[in-house]
């Protein structure tokens, strides 16, 4: 017990007293450490911008599916890979109304649901203002609580609406502003394609972040589902919004029961739509960041490995330049242990020196890459992060510095204190 | 005869120390038979070549005997570990050597506190010792100084400092005034006669008379045997300089 404490302060001591020598060291030959640690301040520097981007990222898609809400599922139809159905044209496969008729009762699991019906991209008008590219789309009224856009003005479509096929319509306020409507505009008319419409609302617009669209305005129209039968031909899919997150999956199982059932697939041929939820977006999501981490790991691992040839290679100057010093401290009764620790422990805190700078300079990079880029100004360093990028550069130390620190210890004092 | 009363700390019996070059072998001790007692005051003279700095190294352990038993404070240290010799050098023996080997980067203080780190009881009072030690040889005012602030007998000073911080049985100086100019030398010297006062074994490798007249007791070597071993009374070359000297006749 005694021995093992007597142990343990003799390592703290030459532990305190190596790393002293080694800041001093490390003080003395400023230009030298500087150049010796720079593969390791950029190595740390890029891991933890990398991480901080990413994480930036995720936070701000995080953010964005929560305002979708985590429930949500996707209808919409696909092309089978194998089947009788591989060939089949788009207009084969796509969706009739009649598809998704009583589906709530047959779908226990599921809260909510609405069809949509696309009709493509329309020119809008009112007055002698013209908008082109308006995506004109035929929504049920669930479908404001499914992609949580509420109606900020004005009313929802009614059942009457619907049923009447009225021409009706719930306007976009980038879209009104684009055509100089009044705020108040219910009740206005506006052409969409050949047609008159009336506002009856105003629907509260997207959320900022749309991945691959965010450079070209984008404006919407809305009209009762029904009604866009009069437009022509509607391309449907369908939105779903299970009953909570954990009952995500059984909904879609039981849509895909239902679908191919009221579709007319024959068991064992391939199904020809897809059901896909947030949740797996956002597990593709995250495969894409993994990803991308480990490419910036591989980058950095070379980088830290170049660091790590530096650092080695500046000990082994530092150990023949103090040639005489180490046979000076094997004559006064440093044991090898002792030298070993010393040198090693020199290399660990020049590779802890870089890698507080490279975190220093990563804080830096992320402030900046939160300032150009919008998207990321949720940008920070996790704390993680920067107890994995120290790890690294201890290790680094380590692994780099054994060697150095071996020859070291196996000088024979002697021959060292008669060194020139 | 008071001499003979005081403990035994070094006894050599057969040593000797074989370098092998190529196929050549080199016998740099050739039967070393030495007892050396509690502050005896020793020069080991010889010229280069002779063996002595072989015999210097062995007797501070950084070296081993290839044949032979030396027995240092009743302890065989020809069957210790690589550690426990390292034991032995940091708490038994101080070394001073011939160009000081300071550490450039510390202060006098850390300098002297430097063998005390490798201490097994030494360290938590290590600055107190190093101030004291440091007073003891005459550098109380010099603490903080780096070593390319102090002139070379400071810096030997420093050096003798480092070597008695620990307490140790024997002082080796090997050549301690050899990079010194003569007047700085005669204070090292002096010093040295001053902690043979305070009771340190002293052991001072030499060729120069004047130096080795300090000791009590001379050392001749040559072709790695010892070949006399007189007290200064008797030693010729003591003999001689006090002759020179009374040839030149006072200045």
């Amino acid at each position: 017990m005694r021995a093992g404490i007597r142990v343990s302060v003799a390592f703290f001591q030459l532990f305190y007293q190596s790393v002293y020598l080694a800041l001093g060291q490390i003080w003395t030959n400023k230009t030298r450490s500087v150049l010796t640690t720079i593969g390791i301040v950029i190595g740390v520097a890029s891991v933890t911008a990398v991480i901080a981007a990413l994480t930036g990222l995720k936070a701000k898609v995080l953010s964005q599916v929560e305002t979708f809400g985590t429930n949500t599922i996707f209808i919409l139809p696909t092309r089978p890979d194998k089947g009788p159905m591989r060939h089949a044209s788009w207009w084969t496969i796509r969706f009739l109304p009649e598809h998704f008729d009583n589906i709530l009762e047959h779908c226990p699991s599921v809260e909510s649901f609405s069809r949509i019906g696309g009709v493509g991209q329309h020119t809008v008008r009112y007055g002698e203002k013209s908008v082109d590219n308006v995506e004109v789309t035929g929504i049920e009224p669930a479908f404001h609580e499914i992609q949580n856009r509420p109606v900020s003005l004005g009313r929802t479509f009614s059942v009457i609406d619907n049923m009447q096929v009225r021409p009706v319509c719930l306007i976009d306020p980038k879209l009104r502003d684009e055509l100089r409507l009044d705020r108040d505009c219910i009740g206005q008319s506006i052409r969409i394609g050949h047609h008159t419409f009336s506002i009856v609302g105003v629907i509260e617009g997207q959320p900022e972040l749309q991945f691959g669209e965010s450079g070209q305005e984008h404006y919407e129209v809305f009209i009762p589902f029904k009604t866009t039968f009069k437009m022509g031909k509607p391309w449907i899919a369908a939105f779903a919004a299970s009953k909570g997150t954990e009952v995500t999956e059984e909904a879609q199982a039981e849509i895909r029961f239902f679908l191919r059932r009221t579709r007319n697939i024959r068991p064992g041929e391939p199904d020809t739509f897809r059901i896909e939820s947030v949740k797996r977006f956002m597990e593709t999501f995250n495969s894409i960041a993994l990803m991308v981490t480990l490419v910036a790991g591989g980058v950095v691992g070379i980088s830290l490995l170049v660091g790590g040839v530096g650092i080695m290679n500046i000990m082994l100057v530092s150990v023949s330049e103090r040639t005489r010093e180490i046979g000076l401290r094997k004559a006064v009764g440093a044991k090898k242990s002792a030298v070993l620790t010393q040198f090693l422990i020199e290399a660990v805190v020049l590779c802890f020196v870089g890698g507080l700078v490279g975190v220093g300079i990563g804080q830096c990079l992320t402030l900046i890459i939160s300032g150009i880029n919008p998207v990321l100004d949720m940008t920070y360093i996790p704390a993680w992060a920067i107890l994995l990028s120290f790890c690294f550069a201890g290790s680094v130390g380590i692994f780099f510095g054994m060697f150095p620190a071996i020859k070291a210890a196996r000088l024979d004092p002697i021959e060292a204190l008669r060194h020139e | 005869m008071t001499e003979k009363a005081e403990k035994l700390i070094i006894r050599l019996q057969n040593v000797t120390r074989i370098y092998k070059v190529g196929v050549e072998l080199i016998h740099a001790l050739d039967g070393i038979d030495l007892e050396l007692r509690k502050n005896e005051y020793v020069a080991v003279m010889g010229a280069s070549g002779s063996g002595k700095s072989t015999l210097m190294n062995v007797l501070g352990c950084l070296d081993r005997a290839t044949s032979g038993y030396y027995e240092l404070d009743d302890k065989d240290t020809t069957k210790m570990s690589d550690a426990a010799l390292a034991n032995v050098r940091n708490e038994r023996i101080g070394f001073v050597f011939q160009s000081f080997e300071l550490l450039g980067q510390l202060s006098a203080l850390k300098n002297v506190e430097m063998p005390l780190i490798y201490s097994r009881n030494g360290w938590w009072s290590r600055r107190k010792r190093a101030k004291n030690v440091l007073e003891r040889v005459g550098l109380g005012d010099r603490i903080k100084h780096k070593p390319n602030q102090l002139s070379g007998g400071e810096k030997q000073r420093v050096a003798i400092a480092r070597a008695l911080v620990c307490n140790p049985s024997i002082l080796l100086a090997d050549e301690p005034t050899g990079n010194l100019d003569s007047k700085t030398s005669e204070e090292i010297l002096k010093l040295f006669d001053q902690l043979h006062r305070e009771g340190q074994t002293i052991i001072l490798v030499t060729h120069e008379k004047h130096v080795a007249r300090h000791a009590k007791r001379i050392i001749h070597m040559r072709d790695g045997q010892i070949y006399s071993d007189l007290p200064r009374e008797q030693d010729p070359a003591y003999k001689n300089t006090i002759q020179n000297d009374v040839r030149k006749g006072p200045k």
